[in-house]
């Protein structure tokens, strides 16, 4: 292992290797620096690249550690952001025109954790417009590459940091999942993501797209790195009122525990139907195949309501969505079109010029979905269906601790190739909506490759707040199935 | 679902959202599709279900009502398209 380059060290053995002054934060910003000088013009993982703060970062955490302070857990690692949480003196833009300007005036709840914690901070990243979209060719500013196979997409919406995590441009990052936008890019990308339990993470800070479904998570690429930085993000925040007051327990220390008895649920209804690809549903069957060997159990369960979950997500989601952007009118901060006669002329420009085609199609299909006359036959219907799909997942955890199944059902499409029909793209996240629209926690972990040579991921589930269960069941099959954990990009 | 050429113009007034003609057309037939896939709950019997509003039971949080200054009016203010000493700045209100 003498020879393992820098970039490729793990978040955790980077950072104690920091910490033992085997390298200075100084050289290990810098290699990874370079690294993104290189690779960045055919990856495109950052909206915002941040050298010379990185840099500044990285003098201090040495300067400190030689005084014999250190900062936290992260001292002097680099790691990126989603360009979706507010960083003091970094622009902050939701991958969105109407805020490419935006210099945030408070960093986010995530954000102060993680400088807490020491770490530095090389970029805010990549994503889909306002998180809205599975693939990152929603971003106003330009589609982020999978770095497995350049012509193809990443997957979304926090495929800029799933990409610079599997490319190595960072060590780890943190994204947000509304409806899978951090198990599905990382599962494309091969490597780690969890949406924690709603209320785990606080969303202080961080851009609201659909309130009751956003949560931040970790993405890493491995499940001990994901699972301790999760432990450094997660808490109460009394700013963040869903935020709940509950213990963070010792995440690491899960990933190790045997899986021995543990009860394996598979939803059937997440294996029927036309869509899996066959080799995603034989990687899925390995990495089952892996908890069994190592002593978990199988049990069938039933989601009944899986095949309402797109449909229910569809109307929720926009609908917060188009409450949640109307603070975006051109009058506090962010993009305004000039010339417009009067105020709501001047808002209706702005929004119309600043926002993209998908932002504005969720907006008008929420404010649909809200409008007089239509909210109780829809906004109200799918509020009622999300109670059947959250009693469904409450059932299943009678009889399972965990249930395994596909993160997405195919693995990384071609640029270009689903962004003709929205409805196609939204497929895309049929496995992981169920689980926000539930609350309950998820994890994304590697599991196999196709015969093209793209990653494929599987999901773990578990109750609300049992994350503890998922790095237990994710770190067996890392275990049983290594991965690569950086995609093979030339330099 | 069909929906009109007014509804998708006048829904696009309530979300403040010029929109060119083209456009217009455009979001229909896309609004149309995704209103007709979404009706499928319709199927579903959900006279005596509770609406979940919140996926994580908890009580309402409570506290005290102290107001604490945010301290940095500059930042604020800094990132305003116009503005005039502390004000934002827009134009005119009362339209023709």
């Amino acid at each position: 292992m003498a020879n393992v380059p820098v970039h490729e060290w793990s978040l955790l053995e980077a950072a104690r290797k920091v910490r033992e002054k085997e390298i200075s934060s100084r050289e290990l910003t810098g290699a990874l620096l370079l690294r993104i000088e290189s690779l960045e013009p055919k990856v495109h993982a950052y909206i915002t690249v941040l050298p010379e703060a990185a840099t500044a970062q990285a003098a201090a955490c040495d300067e400190e550690l030689a005084r014999g302070n250190v900062r936290g857990p992260l001292h002097g690692v680099p790691i990126g952001l989603k360009d979706i949480f507010c960083t003091r003196g970094a622009r902050t833009t939701c991958g969105s025109r109407i805020l490419h300007n935006f210099d945030p005036p408070y960093d986010a709840c995530v954000t102060e954790k993680v400088l807490a914690a020491g770490a530095v901070l090389l970029g805010k990243q990549n994503m889909d417009e306002f998180a809205m979209g599975s693939s990152t060719e929603t971003s106003a500013f330009g589609p982020t590459r999978n770095p497995w196979d350049l012509s193809r997409i990443p997957g979304g919406s926090s495929g800029g940091t799933a990409a610079a995590v599997a490319a190595a441009l960072c060590f780890a990052g943190v994204g947000t999942d509304t409806g899978g936008s951090i198990r599905q890019p990382a599962s494309l990308c091969g490597v780690v993501g969890v949406k924690p339990t709603y209320g785990r993470v606080s969303r202080y800070g961080m851009i609201a797209f659909a309130s009751s479904l956003d949560q931040a998570g970790p993405i890493a690429r491995t499940v001990a790195d994901a699972a301790a930085l999760l432990g450094w993000i997660a808490g109460y925040d009394r700013r963040d009122s869903t935020c709940v007051d509950t213990p963070v327990p010792d995440y690491l220390a899960a990933v190790e525990r045997p899986a021995r008895g543990l009860r394996v649920g598979l939803p059937k209804e997440y294996f029927e139907g036309g869509g899996l690809s066959p080799e995603v549903r034989a990687a899925v069957e390995n990495a089952l195949k892996a908890l069994i060997d190592q002593g978990a159990v199988v049990v069938e369960v039933s989601l009944p309501h899986t095949s309402y979950a797109l449909s229910t997500y569809y109307l929720i989601a926009p609908a917060e969505a188009s409450s949640n952007l109307a603070r975006y009118d051109g009058v506090r901060y962010g993009f305004r079109e000039e010339g417009a006669p009067g105020l709501i002329e001047m808002m209706s420009r702005t929004r119309a010029k600043g926002f993209g085609d998908e932002v504005k199609r969720r907006i008008m299909i929420g404010t649909y979905a809200l409008s007089a006359g239509y909210y109780e036959a829809f906004y109200g219907k799918a509020q009622k269906v999300r109670t059947l799909i959250r009693d469904d997942f409450a059932k299943a955890f009678e009889a399972a601790d965990v249930l395994l199944t596909p993160t997405a059902p195919t693995p990384a499409f071609r640029l270009g190739e689903k962004t003709g029909d929205p409805l196609t793209m939204y497929l895309s996240d049929i496995y992981t909506i169920p689980c926000n629209l539930a609350g309950i926690p998820g994890i994304s972990v590697p599991c196999g490759f196709s015969t093209e040579g793209l990653p494929i991921g599987a999901q773990l589930l578990s109750k609300p707040f049992r994350e503890e269960t998922l790095f237990t069941a994710a770190g067996a099959i890392e275990r049983a199935l290594p991965f690569p954990r950086v995609a093979p990009l030339e330099g | 679902m069909a929906i009109t050429r007014e509804e998708v113009l006048h829904v696009a007034r309530l979300a403040r959202l010029s929109l060119p003609e083209a456009e217009a057309e455009r979001l229909r037939d896309e609004l149309s599709a995704i209103l007709d896939y979404v009706k499928q709950l319709d199927r579903l019997d959900t006279h005596d279900v509770v609406p979940t509003s919140h996926a994580i039971e908890m009580g309402t949080p409570f506290r005290d009502d102290v107001v604490e200054p945010f301290g940095d009016k500059e930042a604020l203010l800094a990132n305003a398209p116009d503005r005039l000493n502390d004000f934002f700045r827009v134009p005119r209100i009362i339209e023709d």
